[in-house]
């Protein structure tokens, strides 16, 4: 039986968990003190994800720059990956854009 | 002269947040005084998720939830002016203000609430010795740089302070290419939350160096490298701990101070703990009629927060407007405000200090918030609710941390029975 201690992230407040794992399966999550706390480290032992959050450059409009995420979580590993693809992937051609419009995201995974 | 009900200076979360609840209690004239391009405050350039937990049960962008907020102001037509910059406050409510198309010109308002955030800490405040070389920058320097103006301050980087900026710079500049060295914490215990020592340094590998300083940094016209040491439990720079780092960058984390020289020069009472004005229940200070919220009354943690305290900072200045309009002057000449009846908040043993600092009780909501921090960490221990000398609250909370605000509630129905009560002490407890 393995016992990883970790802290949750799912929210600000960062609770210490304990996850225990047998061959690689989780079999018990403790410490956490909501349902998300749960999930959390089952996932973060088995298979780490993240939600990335970075800025694209924008051509055209009345900014340089418009912050963009990833739709949903991506695998840890991959996470320099993205930010580094995204920037060659695209100049978004917006025009018109106003600084009001940093709000508007490109879901780009 | 331009007159309004109410004149917010500030459209960042507070400002925003103040004006729509100001406007849903029924004030018509209001007045946004915002002196960047856009509304939404340092919301603008934290393009990280976390924010909006608590109000709106998801995980926003900064970006994202400032447009919560900008939407509603827009759809309830509250006016506001960009690129405008206030350069004084009268003690009467007279505002000056200026910006490219008008230049130089004054407003009066009703009531006025302060929304103007806060500052950095620079490295001149640090005494860190040196040349001046080119590549220190505060670490919300960076940021706007990288988010908003599409720069990169440099590419191998060492960041002094673990607060959330700090961290948040740490994983940025990471994603962006640069190579974050380490992180130097001062104190030993980092002060950002847990969760952002896991997503920004844990998941790049980037260390962090609890009680140690940066004691030089080197090169002439751009910096070469900074010289790391320990410090003692005086927070001293231990001699022979020293440590050279190379690097072309350095981002300080060391501080957020409220920004409020315009609320000092119209004679606001200040809290020289929070360096914010000192408020009442009502989120008043001690000038009738100007408010204050968010990071210039005291600095947060968490936007939720702001927003919430704004909200009962603009349902206030809106009861004032109200009340002046009905003529209803209070006992002591203010409106509706009367100090005899104020309760002095005190805070003690751990408890750095509280917002608000004093409460009339025939004034609060039903339900006040008393926030406060704490001056170290603290487990497994109670927060303490004094009534004069009787304990009417004991709350145990297994973890409290400087870097992570509190709050206690008290109910007006319970303050009322008690007549003559004179201070409500609030401390932490080991048992």
């Amino acid at each position: 039986m393995e016992k990883r201690e970790l802290i949750c992230i799912s929210c600000p407040m960062g609770c210490p968990l304990s996850v225990e794992l047998e061959d690689g399966v989780v079999t018990r999550v403790t410490g956490n003190t909501c349902k998300r706390g749960e999930v959390y480290g089952t996932k973060e032992v088995t298979n780490p994800t993240r939600i990335v959050t970075s800025t694209v450059e924008v051509e055209g409009g009345t900014v340089s720059r418009v912050s963009v995420k990833t739709r949903e979580d991506i695998p840890k590993d991959k996470m320099c990956i993205w930010a580094n693809v995204r920037s060659y992937r695209s100049r978004l051609l917006l025009a018109c854009f106003s600084m009001a419009s940093l709000i508007f995201f490109m879901y780009l995974v | 002269m331009r007159e309004y009900d109410i004149v917010i200076i500030g459209g960042g979360p507070a400002g925003l947040a103040a004006a729509i609840a100001a406007r849903d209690k029924g004030i018509d004239r209001i007045l946004i005084l915002e002196r960047d391009r856009a509304l939404g405050g340092i919301l603008n350039q934290c393009i990280h998720n976390g924010f909006g937990l608590h109000t709106f049960k998801e995980e926003l962008t900064g970006p994202e939830y400032a447009m919560r907020y900008i939407r509603q102001v827009q759809e309830r037509r509250i006016e506001y002016l960009l690129e405008t910059m206030v350069m004084d406050i009268s003690p009467d409510k007279l505002v000056t203000a200026m910006n490219r198309t008008e230049g130089l010109f004054q407003i009066r308002g009703g009531a006025i609430v302060l929304a103007m955030g806060c500052r950095e800490r620079s490295r001149g405040a640090l005494n860190i010795p040196g040349y001046r070389p080119a590549g220190v920058f505060s670490a919300g320097t960076a940021q706007r740089l990288v988010n908003m103006e599409g720069f990169m301050p440099g590419r191998e980087v060492v960041i002094l302070g673990s607060g959330d900026i700090g961290l948040i710079m740490a994983r940025r500049m990471t994603l962006e290419g640069a190579r974050v060295k380490v992180v130097a914490e001062l104190m030993p215990y980092s002060g950002g939350l847990k969760r952002n020592i896991v997503q920004c340094l844990n998941d790049y590998d980037i260390p962090l160096k609890l009680s140690h300083t940066v004691v030089e940094v080197k090169g002439k016209k751009r910096v070469e490298g900074v010289v790391l040491a320990r410090v003692d439990e005086g927070l001293k720079p231990i001699p022979g701990t020293e440590e050279e780092y190379s690097c072309d960058t350095l981002l300080l984390s060391v501080g957020l101070i409220p920004e409020n020289e315009l609320s000092s020069s119209m004679g606001v009472e200040m809290n020289p703990v929070t360096s914010g004005p000192k408020v009442n229940e009502s989120l008043e200070t001690n000038l009738e009629g100007v408010f204050a919220c968010g990071n210039v009354l005291h600095v947060h943690d968490l936007v939720d927060f702001v927003s919430q305290e704004a909200e009962a900072a603009g349902r206030n200045a809106a009861k004032y407007v109200l009340e002046a309009a009905e003529g209803e002057k209070g006992r002591s000449g203010s409106a509706g405000r009367d100090r005899s009846r104020e309760i002095l908040l005190c805070p003690e043993g751990g408890v750095r200090y509280t917002v608000p600092v004093t409460i009339d009780p025939h004034r609060m909501e039903e339900e006040q918030i008393v926030r406060f921090r704490v001056g170290a960490e603290y487990r497994n221990c109670f927060v303490g609710v004094y009534f004069d000398d009787e304990r009417v609250q004991h709350r145990r909370r297994p973890v409290m941390a400087p870097g992570e605000m509190e709050e206690i509630k008290l109910e007006k129905a319970k303050l009322l029975l008690h007549q003559d009560l004179k201070k409500i002490t609030i401390k932490i407890e080991e048992a």
